[in-house]
């Protein structure tokens, strides 16, 4: 990063703790960037002439003679074309070698939309999975997390979902990503011939965890440009934000924040806001900003902050679980969500969509009554063992993550496992619907 | 007035700014902080020694100590006087739509009010009237509705009406009387008023306990746990079961005449749901739009923090406003624990002694008393007016055990409890029947209303219905315990009239044309059908054949509830129903 000449100097610090150090100087903007022996640095507090700054790549070795310089500007990244097929660390510099352009561009974490400028989300983004475009229908301007134990494949899912989504830029932001999963977003995208599409901002496990904080802000920003100069309809995934939140907890607490819930900081859900919130629709036909995420849970808990923030934040969730029964990775129907989907399904997908969709699901949740019942050593009913029979069929062929097929194949199948089990009268929908689809 | 005080900022953090003030300000008063080209709203939350800690209500990049701040000598106010309905206002009262570009650039403002409008006033007194603060001096057409132009609320004792112009065309800043005091004191009256947020809009005789239904068309509301106009309830619920649906179906059909939505910390897109529905649909009583009679104060999560915390406080004292008109007004707030977390940071960055869960000590009493300013009042004139409020909870981890619910329960009279295995079976509207409650229907005023204004037996219809809930559960719970055939057939028809009573009246599909909205009379019928159904005796020689029966019991109502009120299919179905009631009859009688 360039240094202004005027720039203010300093070469005294009276006190550093593991993300943060503190000197005396006067002049300085609140959020203003700095550098600490040449390490990028953000002001977060100033108390009259002390000034608290936030150094990325954390204080290890770093001399309270370490020299201070005051950039006098913001995070910021120089956004365009150039950044296609281009993967960047945290600080928007290039990973991969080639040179970009110098020079200020447009400042991280601008302002939230007028709500009255946007557009209600209305296009629907089908992935082929039924798990999700049957149970949980996306739309374009959505924001949806998958939450998913460390052990579950989302970041498989998340690159499948992508390539099939048909966005016009996918921005990939990676925070604590493993060195071998970055290797495999580069290598599917490659594969499958959209790297001219993806931009990727990359933070691994081998990075400073305090830089992922830059990471959904670069994203972001770089989709702003995309979706509303460009008009384009722009996909961000955003792994892991578990990660993210963790990073958030490092930096409060050093700043003497008390800790609210699992020690996450009070602001938690401002902060994770904030991000989700850059998705959106723009009205006339304008572009939209998707965003995909990857809330990693701790054995399945979302009652824990992270998930339970999450949560009350985006539009849904999608949860990934191993199914005893099947052995089969599933989109779990009961914990997961769309909360868009009302926009699309029955209008834009066949009308007996949203029924089919509930009712397959009440049919599923009897079948989880009539396990529990014969776990504990009950008689089963001939009802109870056509629940069961017909939540492992839907299982296979609907929730599992290994099968894909068109919308309309996927309502017929579910048609198909009503009538292989039950009655019309236990189906119970709208007669317009079971004279139409019935089988046979 | 003498000049503001002025100040200069001392520290930062985050949004919290640290001022050394040249004079005296006031607890809660606005006051600007220059940031650069942008002048950024604050407001003073605590003064300790020579401090003042103001919180900003916009992003403070780019501040640096020692720029200037002028304080406003007033509270955070809002503008009073017609045309705020259907108007889109963020939590300062900003008029979004006067917004240009997509974004929200910090520092900007908007006028509330449009000061060109010509409203064509009627005048309500006569000249020589004695006048006290509230009073209706005339009124205009807003959109329908008589909105009523009132003597200052800040007049002191009683006046004398001096001068009224006469009927005809004026705006918002036109002189349109002239009171006169005792004194010989004269004050000149527009339609416009400006009240500080905070303190609660008083201008009324008297407050009552509140007795009418407040009719919504959501059958488990209205038949087991109604809300009374003037009444306080709480939605509590974890992510996900519903809480906003609900208050939307709520904002929808509700039999209110304003009704005010404050979208605080929420999702952006469900208030842009808001904007682009309600222009489409109608008002299911009046015909007229249903962005006519809706004010959105929307504060969504990622607008200012500080802001949000002021939405609430705005929406009501909107809502109070409209109520001193001798309407009837619904405030829905979306959600309470935003407010509460806002307040949480701020407490955290003054570094104040935090209570449980690091909320503020006194968050239970500003819950409390934000609640008890809604209503039933007697105007002066002798009529009323009413502010229902209903707020949602988004408990952490969705967990009824924290600092925020228990303060809510306190504070209202109605909790409706959404539970997570109710929304993941897909029972909607998720409430729990049976931990919910309506302490308004120990009411003797409202006993006697319901009696005489809705059915005879729509209390005693509520109890039952309870009744029978919480036996079906009971049978569940022995079910599970003891195995199907383990316990009688009774047992069976216990669980299954609960379930009979769950599937038709409880549950109701906010997304269905028909099913949606269910008026009163219909709820009164249907209720006393499922009670017919559930008092009847019924013959099963196997415990395997309840099931299948009830279940086509539930099949026919259930198509009753998706047709149109007595139409061809709703009678088609009906047929059906009795068909099935008719095979147990031939049953009993062998
Ligand atoms: N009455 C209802 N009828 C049908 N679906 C509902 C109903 N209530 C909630 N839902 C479903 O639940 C989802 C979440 O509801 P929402 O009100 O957004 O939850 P919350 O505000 O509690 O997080 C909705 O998107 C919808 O799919
Ligand atoms: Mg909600």
């Amino acid at each position: 990063m360039e240094i202004k000449a005027f720039a203010k100097r300093f070469t005294h610090l009276e006190d550093i703790t593991r993300a943060t150090c503190t000197l005396r100087a006067s002049g300085v903007h609140n959020e203003e960037l700095a550098l600490v022996d040449g390490q990028l640095a953000q002001v977060v507090r100033i108390r009259k002439d002390v000034v608290t700054l936030q150094i990325f790549a954390g204080t290890e070795g770093l001399s309270n003679h370490a020299e201070v310089v005051f950039l006098g500007k913001y995070p910021n990244l120089k956004v365009g074309p150039h950044l296609m097929g281009r993967f960047l660390n945290a600080y928007g510099q290039p990973l991969d070698g080639a040179p970009l352009p110098e020079g200020d561009g447009t400042e991280l974490g601008g302002p939230s939309a007028n709500p009255v400028r946007r557009a209600q989300p209305s296009v629907p983004i089908l992935t082929g999975l039924p798990g999700i475009d049957l149970n949980n229908t996306l739309v374009g301007g959505q924001k949806i997390p998958f939450f998913a134990d460390p052990d579950q494949p989302y970041n498989e899912v998340m690159a499948m979902v992508a390539l099939r989504a048909k966005a016009d830029r996918i921005i990939l932001g990676g925070m604590g990503l493993s060195y071998d999963d970055y290797v495999y977003f580069r290598q599917t995208f490659r594969e499958a011939g959209v790297l001219d599409r993806i931009i990727a901002f990359i933070n691994t496990t081998q990075d400073q965890p305090v830089e992922r904080l830059l990471i959904p802000d670069m994203a972001l920003t770089t989709a702003e440009h995309f979706a509303v100069e460009q008009g384009e309809n722009v996909l961000v995934l955003l792994t892991d934000m578990t990660l993210y939140a963790d990073a958030l907890s490092i930096v409060a607490n050093r700043m003497d924040q008390i800790p609210s819930k699992d020690s996450m900081p009070g602001s938690l859900y401002s902060d994770l806001a904030r991000i989700y919130e850059k998705s959106l629709q723009l009205p006339d036909g304008g572009g939209s900003i998707t965003i995909l995420a990857v809330t990693t849970l701790n054995q399945g808990d979302i009652t824990h902050a992270i998930p339970d923030n999450t949560g009350y934040i985006t539009e849904g969730q999608l949860f990934l679980r191993k199914d005893s029964d099947t052995g089969k990775i599933i989109i779990d129907p009961f914990r997961s969500l769309s909360r868009l989907k009302q926009l699309v399904i029955g209008k834009q997908t066949r009308a007996d969509h949203p029924q089919v969709m509930n009712t397959a699901i009440r049919l599923y949740a009897d079948a989880q009554e009539a396990r529990t019942k014969k776990e504990n050593g009950f008689e089963i009913t001939d009802y109870d063992q056509r629940t069961m029979a017909f939540a492992q069929a839907y299982t296979r062929e609907i929730l599992a993550i290994d099968v894909t097929m068109d919308m309309d194949a996927m309502l017929d199948t579910v048609w198909k496992l009503f009538a292989a089990h039950f009655s019309r009268e236990e189906v119970a929908i709208k007669q317009e619907w079971m004279t139409q689809y019935w089988p046979g | 007035m003498t000049s503001p005080t002025t100040g200069t900022v001392t520290g930062i953090t985050a949004n919290l700014v640290e001022i050394r003030p040249e004079g005296p300000v006031l607890q809660n008063e606005m006051c600007q902080v220059q940031a650069g080209d942008a002048s950024l709203l604050g407001e003073v939350i605590k003064v300790t020694g020579d401090t003042a800690f103001v919180q900003v209500f916009d992003s403070t990049r780019g501040l640096t100590v020692g720029s200037p701040v002028i304080f406003s000598g007033q509270r955070l106010v809002v503008q009073l006087g017609p045309g705020i309905l259907s108007k889109k206002y963020d939590g300062l009262q900003n008029d979004l739509d006067k917004f240009e570009g997509i974004f929200l650039q910090r520092g900007l403002r908007s006028e509330p009010l449009d000061p060109d409008h010509r409203w064509s006033f009627v005048p309500l007194a006569t000249v020589g009237d004695p006048i006290r603060a509230g009073d209706w001096l005339g009124e205009v057409d807003e959109q329908g509705l008589p909105h009523r132009i009132m003597a200052p609320f800040t007049l002191q004792g009683t006046w004398t009406l001096d001068r009224l112009v006469p009927a005809g065309e004026y705006t918002i800043r036109q002189e349109i009387a002239v009171l006169r005091s005792d004194a010989g004191n004269t004050l000149p009256v527009t339609m416009v008023q400006n009240w500080a947020v905070k303190e609660p809009l008083t201008v009324y005789a008297g407050k009552m306990r509140p007795g009418k239904l407040l009719e919504t068309g959501v059958r488990i509301v209205d038949t087991l746990h109604p809300m009374l106009e003037g009444g306080t309830g709480f939605i509590p619920g974890p992510f996900g079961s519903g809480k906003t649906v609900l208050q939307q179906a709520l904002a929808k059909q509700a039999d209110a005449d304003v009704v005010i939505v404050a979208a605080c910390g929420e999702r952006a897109n469900e208030v842009v749901e808001i904007f682009t529905e309600f222009p489409e649909l109608e008002d299911p009583r009046t015909g007229r739009q249903l962005i006519d009679r809706t004010v959105i104060i929307a504060n969504t999560s990622s607008m200012p923090v500080a802001a949000r915390e002021a939405s609430v406080y705005t929406a009501m004292t909107l809502a109070e406003y409209y109520r001193c008109m001798g309407l009837r007004v619904l405030l829905l707030a979306d959600s309470t624990s935003r407010w509460a977390q806002a307040l949480r940071e701020m407490s955290n960055r003054l570094e104040d002694l935090p209570g449980p869960d690091a909320f503020p000590m006194d968050l239970s009493a500003t819950i409390a008393r934000f609640y008890s300013r809604a209503g039933m009042v007697t105007l002066s004139n002798g009529q009323t007016g009413s502010v229902t409020f209903i707020g949602t909870v988004s408990p952490a981890g969705g967990n009824f055990k924290e600092p925020v619910t228990e303060a809510t329960r306190k504070a209202a009279r109605c909790f409706y409890a959404l539970n997570q295995r109710r929304a993941d079976s897909k029972r909607y509207p998720a409430i729990e029947p049976l931990e919910s409650y309506s302490k308004y229907l120990d009411y003797p005023e409202f006993q006697d209303y319901a009696a005489r204004e809705v059915s005879p037996h729509w209390i005693e219809n509520a109890r039952t219905l309870s009744n029978l809930l919480l036996k079906g559960k009971e049978a569940g719970d022995q079910i599970n315990i003891l195995g199907d055939d383990g316990v009688s057939i009774e047992n069976h028809l216990d669980f299954w009239r609960a379930e009979l009573i769950d599937f038709v009246l409880l549950q109701q599909d906010a997304f269905d044309p028909v099913d949606q909205l269910c008026p009163l009379p219909r709820q009164d019928a249907m209720s006393t059908l499922v009670l017919e159904i559930c008092h009847r005796p019924f013959r099963f020689d196997d415990f395997q054949q309840v099931r299948p029966y009830f279940k086509r019991l539930i099949n026919a109502i259930r198509q009753m509830n998706y047709s149109a009120w007595e139409s061809e299919d709703y009678q088609h179905h009906y047929q059906e129903l009795e068909g099935i009631l008719a095979e147990q009859a031939t049953e009993l009688a062998v």
